[in-house]
């Protein structure tokens, strides 16, 4: 007992010595509470999502069916790329607003749609319908990319961050200061290796899983593992920079922590981002994974070319050079 | 004979210390340059900054002559008292990735040969024994066929045994005219391997020669033991005496004239034992501290 109790003391001291760590642990946990309230703010999570084009307001006043229950109403500001939302079931109902007759266009292949519209046909039995064709989206079509993401992500960042720390703090990188090598060279090593590592498994797990569930590929398989290698790259640079300091592992975990939890909440890995808080939206445009999320899912589910998807790959190009610049300028071999 | 590598007025400062304050020395090519010195007297940043690991604050380091570059760790072998590997490698691996950071290597075959690494080759790095791993990390710093090898307390911790056959790998290093760098706490290490002693405290060189040169230059007595039990209550006047826990020690220069002195005071010299002086002795002499391994 005594010296359990001489351990448990020891461990204590050194955490509160660690006063990075400390710090660290002392602000998580507020982090964590102010983002879950951000997030979950809103009631309890609407049963259906309609698209709305036109200006006017979304009151029950000027037109009963906005006052449904249980239902998002949310601008749309594109009729086409609203209507291929309405395809892909990530909206369940479209309707134009400003439209007289209302006019509106409904998934006949989604059973929520349909509901809708019974109920849309009891407020205004003379609203016209405009049914779309084309697939539905399973939901594990849409959720299988958000979780081979997920995969990446938290292999990028916990794989390569964790080892340089560990590195540092042993003395192996001091070792290697010693040698010709310099910081690039082992900054893209550890790069290289981490990429052919986790893309590699993320392909053999895609592999895997269409087996099972034969998942929906519009586009080119190439397109996919370019979309895989670049989200990847992002952010495992966005690890390299968190470690290219620090020695305290409990640190780099901590920080690694808050980096990898927004993007799992806000990156729009288990559910549509589309009617989220526009301010939510934003936020997770500075996330990788959400940019990687979107062409992986463009090119998977609307067989998008490279063009189409220039704008998320730029955006994780831009993210890999600028966490590898600041991370290589930053970086250090030893602890002192 | 020109050094092949001199420092001028090496200085480093952190915040509120002055690790190394002032350092200028010269080592000479094909000699081994011992650094003694107390914890914290500045050696291992004194090492750091000849490395080129650590930026002095001032002063500078001149490798045949020029400022230390880029190309200068292409011309140095590191050994530190504590070199973490990667995890998972074995010997010959390690060797073969060190040996790929070099634009020249030594043919591992010779290394092998020179290190005694036959048996354990295939050996993951974390299972071998002390002595064993620190030929594996003297391999790993000979592995560019270095001009320079800078050691680092590199038998501490080592038995005896394995610390004698170290001490054989390294006078092989100097018999290929290497010059050697060595820090250590081991005096008789010092006085075996090193041509050239630097004792360092407080950020300052503070004796430099060789061991032979140091000793003869500072002492010029013998120093006579006795177990403390046999002089306790009795001691004879007129005699330097130093109590060293269990035994008291006497300088003398006059070995017969202080032996006929114990004589006379009746005391047994059945267990007096009579030495020279001794690095250590010059150690405690100028800086008051016990060396600590």
């Amino acid at each position: 007992m005594k010296r359990l109790w001489a351990m448990v003391q020891a461990r204590l001291l050194e955490v509160v010595r660690d006063r990075s760590a400390l710090a660290w642990n002392l602000l998580f946990a507020p982090l964590l509470v102010v983002g879950m309230a951000v997030v979950f703010s809103g009631n309890t999570p609407p049963v259906f999502k309609v698209g709305v084009l036109g200006d006017a307001p979304l009151t029950a006043r000027t037109h009963a069916f906005f006052g449904t229950e249980a239902t998002q109403f949310h601008r749309e500001a594109n009729q086409q790329e609203a209507v291929i939302k309405l395809q892909r079931q990530r909206i369940d109902l479209l309707l134009d607003a400003s439209s007289q007759p209302l006019r509106y266009w409904i998934n006949t292949d989604s059973e929520k749609s349909r509901l809708l519209q019974s109920i849309l046909k009891n407020s205004d039995a003379g609203a016209q319908v405009q049914p779309v064709s084309g697939a539905s989206t399973r939901y594990a079509d849409w959720l299988v990319p958000g979780l081979l993401g997920l995969n990446i992500m938290f292999s990028s960042l916990f794989a390569i961050g964790h080892v340089i720390v560990r590195y540092r703090k042993s003395g192996y990188l001091k070792r290697l200061n010693g040698t010709p090598l310099r910081a690039v060279e082992f900054i893209s090593a550890q790069l290289i290796a981490c990429l052919l590592l986790i893309v590699g498994i993320a392909a053999g797990m895609y592999v895997a899983t269409d087996l099972f569930l034969h998942l929906r590929m519009e586009g080119s398989y190439l397109n996919l593992l370019l979309v895989a290698a670049l989200g990847s790259m992002s952010m495992i640079a966005m690890s390299l920079l968190v470690s290219a300091r620090i020695s305290s592992e409990e640190l780099s975990g901590g920080l690694l922590n808050l980096l990898s939890w927004p993007m799992v909440v806000l990156s729009g890995v288990f559910f549509s981002l589309d009617g989220a808080p526009a301010i939510v939206q934003a936020a997770a445009q500075a996330f990788p994974l959400t940019h990687m999320l979107e062409a992986a899912r463009a090119v998977m589910l609307d067989g998008a070319s490279l063009a189409d998807i220039a704008q998320p790959l730029l955006a994780l190009v831009a993210m890999t050079a600028v966490f590898l610049a600041i991370g290589a300028g930053f970086f250090r071999w030893s602890q002192d | 004979m020109p050094a092949i590598l001199s420092a001028r007025e090496l200085r480093k400062h952190y915040p509120g210390v002055k690790a190394v304050d002032g350092v200028s020395l010269d080592v000479q090519e094909g000699q081994c340059l011992g650094l003694l010195g107390p914890n914290g007297a500045g050696k291992s940043t004194t090492v750091e900054m000849l490395e080129g690991l650590v930026r002095p604050t001032s002063g500078e380091i001149l490798f045949r002559g020029q400022p230390i570059g880029s190309e200068y760790r292409e011309r140095i072998g590191i050994q530190f008292q504590y070199t973490a590997l990667q995890d998972f490698l074995t010997v010959r691996e390690n060797l073969k990735f060190f040996a790929s950071l070099y634009k020249k290597t030594l043919p591992l075959q010779q290394l092998i040969e020179a290190c005694s690494l036959e048996e354990y080759l295939d050996r993951d790095h974390r299972k071998l024994s002390g002595g064993q791993r620190q030929r594996m990390l003297l391999a790993i710093a000979l592995v560019n066929d270095p001009d320079i090898v800078f050691l680092d307390e590199p038998t501490t911790g080592l038995d005896p045994q394995a610390r004698r056959n170290f001490w054989e790998l390294v006078q092989g290093i100097k018999a290929r005219g290497k010059t050697v760098v060595l820090t250590t706490h081991y005096m008789e290490e010092a006085y075996l391997l090193c041509d050239d002693i630097a004792i360092m405290d407080h950020g300052h060189v503070i004796a430099r020669g060789s061991p032979q040169q140091l000793l003869a230059d500072n002492f010029n007595d013998s120093v006579l033991e006795l177990p403390a039990a046999e002089i306790d209550g009795r001691e004879p006047e007129g005699l330097a005496l130093v109590r060293r826990a269990d035994r008291v020690e006497i300088m003398s220069a006059d070995v017969n004239g202080t032996v006929q002195t114990l004589l006379s005071a009746g005391l047994s010299l059945a267990q007096l034992k009579i030495r020279p002086r001794t690095l250590e002795d010059l150690f405690l002499q100028l800086t008051g501290t016990e060396l600590r391994a």
